[in-house]
């Protein structure tokens, strides 16, 4: 019977092959997505190791609290560098140094800021005296002294600079311009993917940084005979509440940790798009095997008359998938190896840039990818494999013996509707019912797709009928005699349709609920923005999301022909035990930005003083607080500040421009260190004018990390980064689609044998091979369109549920995408006739008619 | 060979039938459209004999022999192949005793394509698990003419060859008895007599009891016993005939 099984699949081996790409690319996707995050965890581990190689312990600023749940960390905190000098005295310290990091950009020849996609722009002390602290190498020039600046060799390299030239460096101020002392790499490598690095002198760097007598951190060798753990022991000692020590191989782990949280974070995401492609791949293979075994029907039956139980035939079968399953999934777990090269080529293509040090190739990604392929394969092959389980013998002995249909067929619709309901159920569950954790809540929504998609699937074979004919319709009208028989065709065998357009429903179904979320955030965006957004001008970062010092917001409100200007500053507070997004504003900010009042007034922002706060009213419901209400805030460095509520603001849909709690700039400056804006908004005479943004462009010009957007610019900005993440998702979720393809194609290709009799009479009768051919490709069409009918309708009510559950979008119809996605279902329709169209023209005459 | 044979023939009981068919009726379908395909068929197949059962088209010659075969289920009557009546077998129960008692030949060959012709002709036993006896095994493959054959597919097979496969692997577990419906039905006149000959010799050589339909009278002049079937009824039972004489037989038959 083994030999039964693997002799058949030798026999068949364009279909094994069809049926295996099914589940290839899923297991590619899988595999890929683990070499690709291990890959990239890897190279993190060894920039975070390399870096506190020879330190045996490290001091840091010590936050009063740690981050909140939905926050992932917060920044660190300075903190005195005269505890550097106490820190040297423990008798277990060796040597000790102090330095100061913090974000630093260089400009390039052109006067513009150096970026490689979001890679970050490292700027740091160093301290040349003590070379086992230090990180870097020197490939050329020397150490940085006062006022000089070291950078790196990628950037050095790319921008032609060398030792001696002159580069423009921004950090905290205004641009200075500094001597380049030497170029350097990090530990063997010319750069940590992508980033920039400058590193200066300590007391270069402090002033640069504005972090002049404060330390950010400080790095201690222990003496001979001192364990790492006995070191952080003493000098704990003299520690203050505001500074912690860790041993240089935690600190390692704890900066890691966020690039851990992220790639964990990535990693879930990208098999969630592997674990899609899968879940259509099964239904292709279901698919498959179900007419494979309709076709075989009398092979099952003799073996039957010889004395083969139905458990052999199951086994068959079964083993059948399995062969096909292996082999898939080790083509898949390979192809996976270039799937992580070239999915890291899409990442930086959107602006990822991600450092990659030589693939990693876990053995957890090949057992995973083996077992998640080859169940999948085993587990979709089951139903088709009871199904041959009950050909009954006499059909060796009948003309024409077909399947016969299952015992449940006859409650099938009632059980599909069962499914698709019991589904629904379970996502409005998940959606609605307030209180469940986020896995929960995950669990019910996919779960309950997946039963929804499953019911679907299989009621739509009553839905073939009327969705053929309907969309059917050009082609019968317009497609002549071949039109006709197609969209015939295509209602002939409606299980076998359904199932087809199935696979390619579940894709279009994701790709459609993307875009209606977008189209919904997106309308809900600009609608709010506008509504919101009544300044002319808005300064940010040049990546649209990094902050700004606030010297620039107070440079450009120098600059002549501003009327208002108003910075927004963010940071994180402890009020009332979590952790709070809190935002700070400039007194003028009413004048910029228009929000509802739903207690005070548009006066309220001007007046908040040194204890005033306005809140968000959804947090000011939740904590029952009101105008006049008492607010005690801990900030990170361990301020307590005794706050009122001076007002309530309604929250716009579409997202708030202000954190819970909002404080006047003034309290924020003088209770966080380092303060930056995340926007500025301005006001000019005379609005946006050519000549307004050539004098605010003139006036930042001393901060080339700045960008002047008018209002117009900003509203674009948003809507494009918006789009940038559709395309991703886009992207992930054609592998589906393409998976779904290779369903079409094998429907067809088997279609064509089974009724290769039937194509040689119509040959015969004077059909010619290119009726056949467009025939073929009129039903291919047909399927995928009522994928794509059934597809976007599911996708759109899934969208439209979740945003009834979020209340910050509104439902907008995406019309430009749904026709855009049926323009593609009819391309991909045409694509997967192309072999099977070929294959069904060549048939000759005379062969087709004999065949037997 | 024929020792073996002997020992099936006395667990079947010697000299009772091999198969046992009593007051067999089928009906197919139900109320105005019934059709009876049969309507009371008694019959014992004896050990060592090969009958032929004859009939024009709808006489309920083929749904007598699945019903004998156990490939279907009488619609009253019982049946007993080897001993063991069928009627209240399970499908597992009713597939061993077919394993065990049982061989078939298909008008159409019915060969696995994907396997070569030695292959399909152990099939059989490989379903039992069981292994080919060597020395039987090749006396037969030399007896059916495929000796030089054995590695060739049945695509690459002639009408008659595929035919002589499917013989051999009706034969190879020794089965009780040998159901063939039409085997000469999808051959050429010339093909069919040398498959006559062979299933004939397995009678001879092997007493291989065996139970044949067909419309072809000079594939019933092979049998020891000629069966007539006409509206679900035996209308005659004659001893060994030749062709002329069965001929004559059938049309006396459709004339009345």
């Amino acid at each position: 019977m083994i030999r039964v099984a693997l002799k058949g699949l030798a026999g068949r081996k364009l279909r094994t092959l069809l049926t295996a790409l099914a589940i290839v690319l899923g297991v590619a996707m899988v595999s890929g997505t683990y070499v690709l995050t291990d890959t990239i965890q890897k190279a993190f581990d060894a920039i975070f190791t390399e870096s506190y190689r020879g330190t045996s312990a490290v001091v840091t600023g010590r936050t009063a609290f740690s981050a909140g749940e939905q926050n992932g960390e917060i920044g660190a905190v300075s903190f005195p560098e005269t505890l550097l000098a106490r820190v040297r005295t423990r008798p277990t310290v060796d040597a000790a140094i102090g330095g100061v990091a913090d974000e630093t950009q260089l400009l390039g020849r052109d006067g513009e800021v150096i970026t490689s996609g979001g890679a970050p722009n490292l700027g740091f002390s160093v301290d040349p005296t003590q070379p086992r602290f230090n990180a870097l190498t020197l490939t050329s020039g020397g150490w940085p002294r006062a006022g000089e600046v070291a950078i790196d060799e990628a950037t050095a390299d790319e921008q032609d600079y060398a030792v001696g030239d002159t580069i423009g460096v921004f950090a905290a101020g205004p641009v200075e311009r500094m001597r380049i002392s030497g170029i350097v790499r990090f530990g063997a490598v010319s750069s940590i993917g992508g980033a920039t690095l400058a590193a200066f002198d300590l007391p270069t760097a402090q002033k640069l940084f504005g972090k002049e007598g404060q330390l950010d951190q400080i790095r201690i060798a222990a003496r001979e005979d001192v364990s790492p753990a006995e070191l952080v022991a003493d000098v704990r000692k003299v520690l203050p509440p505001t500074a912690q020590v860790r041993t240089g191989s935690s600190q390692a782990r704890t900066e890691a940790q966020g690039t851990s949280e992220f790639i964990g974070f990535l990693q879930k995401f990208l098999l969630a798009f592997g674990g899609i492609a899968l879940f259509v791949g099964s239904f292709v293979i279901a698919n498959t095997l179900s007419i494979t075994i309709a076709q075989r029907t009398r092979e099952f039956a003799t073996i039957r008359t010889l004395g083969g139980s139905r458990r052999q035939i199951l086994w068959s079968v079964v083993l059948e998938a399995l062969v096909i399953g292996v082999l898939a999934s080790l083509v898949g777990l390979f192809l996976g190896l270039a799937l992580a090269k070239g999915l890291n080529a899409v990442f930086v293509h959107f602006g990822i840039d991600l450092p990659n040090t030589g693939l990693v190739f876990a053995t957890r990604t090949i057992v995973v990818s083996l077992l998640v392929g080859i169940g999948v394969t085993v587990l979709a092959s089951l139903r088709p494999a009871l199904r041959a389980t009950r050909v009954a013998p006499i059909s060796a002995v009948r003309e024409g013996a077909t399947l016969p249909p299952g015992r449940l067929a006859r409650l099938r619709p009632v059980g599909a509707l069962l499914l698709a309901g019991g589904g629904l159920a379970a996502l409005l569950f998940g959606l609605f019912r307030d209180g469940l954790g986020t896995e929960l809540v995950l669990l019910a929504m996919g779960g309950g797709a997946l039963l929804v998609f499953f019911g679907v699937a299989l009621f739509a074979a009553k839905l073939v009928r009327p969705l053929a004919g309907t969309l059917g319709w050009p082609s019968s009208r317009f497609g002549g005699v071949a039109g006709r028989l197609a969209r015939d065709n295509a209602r002939r065998n409606p299980a076998r349709t359904a199932s087809t357009a199935a696979a390619l429903m579940i894709g279009l179904a994701l790709v459609t609920l993307v875009a209606v979320l977008g189209q919904g955030i997106r309308s809900t965006f600009t609608d709010s923005v506008e509504a919101l957004f009544v300044a002319d001008y808005a300064l940010t970062a040049q990546n649209n999301f990094g902050s700004l010092p606030v010297a620039v917001g107070e440079a450009a409100a120098k600059s002549p022909g501003v009327e208002a200007a108003a910075g927004v500053r963010s940071g994180e507070a402890r009020v009332a035990g979590k952790t709070e997004w809190i935002t700070a504003v400039d007194p003028d900010i009413a004048q910029l930005i228009d929000v509802e009042w739903a207690e005070g007034s548009a006066a309220v922002p001007a007046q908040l003083g040194r204890d005033g706060v306005f809140l968000d009213e959804d947090y000011a419901t939740k904590r029952r607080l009101s105008i006049g209400s008492p607010l005690k805030l801990l900030t990170p460095t361990g301020r307590r500040l005794q706050l009122k509520v001076e007002g309530v603001f309604d929250p716009p849909p579409g997202g708030s421009p202000f954190g819970a709690i909002t404080m006047s700039s003034t309290l924020f400056d003088a209770s966080y260190p380092q303060p930056k804006n995340q926007m500025t908004f301005l006001n000019t005479r005379g609005g946006v004018s050519e000549e307004n943004t050539r004098a605010l462009e003139a006036a930042l010009k001393p901060f080339p990390n700045a960008k002047v957007q008018t209002r117009q610019d900003f509203i674009d900005a948003q809507a494009e980064a918006l789009g940038q993440i559709l395309n991703i998702l886009y992207v992930l979720l054609a592998l589906s689609v393409v998976v779904s393809l290779f369903g079409i194609v094998n429907t067809l290709v088997l279609t064509v044998f089974e009724r290769t009799r039937e194509l040689g009479m119509l040959r015969a009768v004077g059909m010619t091979r290119r009726q056949v051919r467009r025939m073929i490709r009129h039903e291919s069409v047909v399927t995928a369109l009522i994928g794509a009918a059934l597809g976007i309708a599911l996708g759109v009510l899934f969208g439209a549920l979740l945003i009834a559950r979020v209340d910050f979008i509104e439902f907008a119809f995406p019309v430009f995408s749904v026709v855009l996605f049926t323009l593609a279902a009819i391309a991909a329709g045409i694509v997967a006739a192309i072999l099977p169209a070929r294959r069904a023209a060549r048939l000759n005459v005379l062969d087709a008619l004999q065949y037997e | 060979m024929t020792e073996v044979v002997t020992v099936e023939r006395e667990r079947a009981g010697a000299g009772d039938p091999v198969v046992d068919a009593r007051d067999v009726t089928r009906r197919y379908g139900a109320g105005d459209t019934a059709v009876d395909a049969l309507r009371g068929v008694s019959l014992g197949v004896d050990p060592g004999q090969l009958i032929a059962v004859m009939g024009p088209s709808g006489s309920g010659k083929s749904t007598l022999m699945h019903i004998m075969a156990g490939l279907d289920k009488p619609t009253s009557g019982e049946v007993t192949i080897a001993g063991t009546s069928i009627g209240t077998l399970s499908d597992t129960e009713l597939t061993k005793l077919r394993r065990r008692h049982i061989g078939f030949v298909f008008q159409f060959f019915n060969l696995l394509p994907m396997l070569t012709a030695e292959e399909n002709i152990e099939l059989p036993l490989s379903l039992a698990g069981r292994k080919a006896e060597g020395a039987f095994f090749e006396d037969l493959l030399e007896r059916v003419g495929l000796a030089d054959r054995r590695t060739h597919r049945p695509a690459e097979l002639s009408g008659g060859q595929q035919q002589r496969v499917a013989i051999a692997r009706a034969l190879v577990s020794r089965p009780t008895v040998v159901f063939a419906d039409e085997p000469t039905g999808n051959l050429d006149s010339r093909t069919s007599g040398e498959i006559l000959e062979l299933m004939r010799d397995a009678v001879e050589t092997y007493g291989q009891t065996t139970v044949m339909v067909t419309h072809d009278a000079r594939a019933a002049s092979i049998a020891d016993r000629i069966l007539f079937l006409a509206d679900g009824l035996i209308v005659r039972d004659i001893g060994r005939s030749d062709a002329s004489e069965i001929l004559a037989a059938m049309n006396e038959l459709s004339d009345r």
